[in-house]
């Protein structure tokens, strides 16, 4: 089936978006990758070792998949921008993953300046892709000052506890006109697949794969759950009902 | 004069370049940006660009991560 995930105009045949932390090596990650099918990887920016290597990026290109740079760490939207604006000029890419968080316990994104580095990216002409809290209100602002999808979390990032909040992630996608991309939280499968019949475009995950017992083995996993899920959500469930009703009709011996 | 480059202070000569420093600093071809004094400084300018004493270089690379 033909179901492309669209980003800003572009296309990806993936609607897993993966991060590349968290592995132990890059062989590891290399065949997590492969498993998970994806076309979309996050990478971080951060200071250059004196002769350091580009090993992601060169294992990135040597895969064919696009490399997302991000803004983690960053705790400002002063920070943020700049980081934005380094990885534009190394990556030479104008896209981002925006991510403002306030502290380090709770790696919760700062609406404030979550909001604020958004606004400024936008007009620097970067198609921003936004990590923001499941609060309905906030992403819609996101969406309105022109953010290209809004990811709003599951629950903290690495703690895999899944969807906290399943109805909020519900309200964020019925009035959204952007992909909603569920960002963080991800444990298992099911996860994954649950953010897909709420109505996601897409899921991003990193942790729940990378430190996984077997990265590769996960990484299909949530493959097939996120093709699950998105099948799930565009067949349309039956549904919930308190009393049970037969399957069979009547009963054999009336 | 003194600069600091990715926290570590380094004697350089006055009349240093960007790119001089970044050079002997170790940067490779691609997949860096610098930013001088919290501002970008695109590739193309670094062999123009003077530094003032006390200026502060970040040199970044995509790192795995997110």
């Amino acid at each position: 089936m033909d179901d492309p995930l669209v980003i800003a105009g572009r296309e990806f045949g993936s609607r897993l978006i993966t991060g590349t932390g968290g592995a132990t090596n890059l062989a590891v990650l290399e065949r997590a990758l492969i498993a998970s099918g994806t076309e979309l990887t996050t990478v971080a920016m951060r200071r250059a070792d004196a002769g350091g290597g580009t090993g992601v990026l060169d294992l990135l290109r040597k895969l064919g998949i696009e490399a997302l740079p991000n803004t983690a760490g960053c705790r400002t939207a002063a920070e943020a921008v700049l980081t934005a604006q380094l990885a534009r000029e190394a990556l030479e890419t104008n896209w981002v993953k925006l991510e403002v968080v306030a502290d380090e316990d709770t790696l919760l994104p700062d609406p404030v300046e979550l909001l604020d580095a958004a606004e400024q990216l936008v007009d620097q002409g970067f198609v921003v892709l936004a990590y923001t809290n499941d609060d309905p209100v906030l992403a819609l602002k996101l969406e309105e000052i022109g953010c290209a999808a809004v990811m709003p979390l599951g629950s903290p990032i690495g703690t895999g506890l899944g969807i906290r909040n399943p109805h909020n992630i519900e309200m964020i996608v019925s009035r959204a006109s952007v992909p909603i991309v569920l960002d963080a939280g991800i444990g298992t499968a099911s996860d994954a697949a649950l953010a897909m019949e709420l109505g996601c475009s897409a899921v991003l995950l990193a942790t729940a794969v990378t430190r996984a017992q077997d990265p590769e083995r996960m990484a299909a996993a949530m493959r097939a759950a996120v093709e699950g899920g998105r099948l799930a959500a565009l067949a349309g469930r039956i549904p919930q009902r308190f009393w049970a009703q037969a399957s069979s009709p009547g009963r054999p011996l009336e | 004069m003194l600069i600091v480059i990715n926290g570590e202070a380094r004697q350089v000569a006055a009349d240093a370049t960007l790119a001089a420093v970044l050079q002997e600093f170790g940067v490779p071809e691609r997949g860096v940006a610098v930013a001088l004094d919290g501002a970008v400084v695109p590739r193309v300018l670094w062999p123009d660009t003077g530094l003032r004493p006390d200026a502060t270089i970040e040199v970044l690379t995509a790192v795995q991560g997110g």
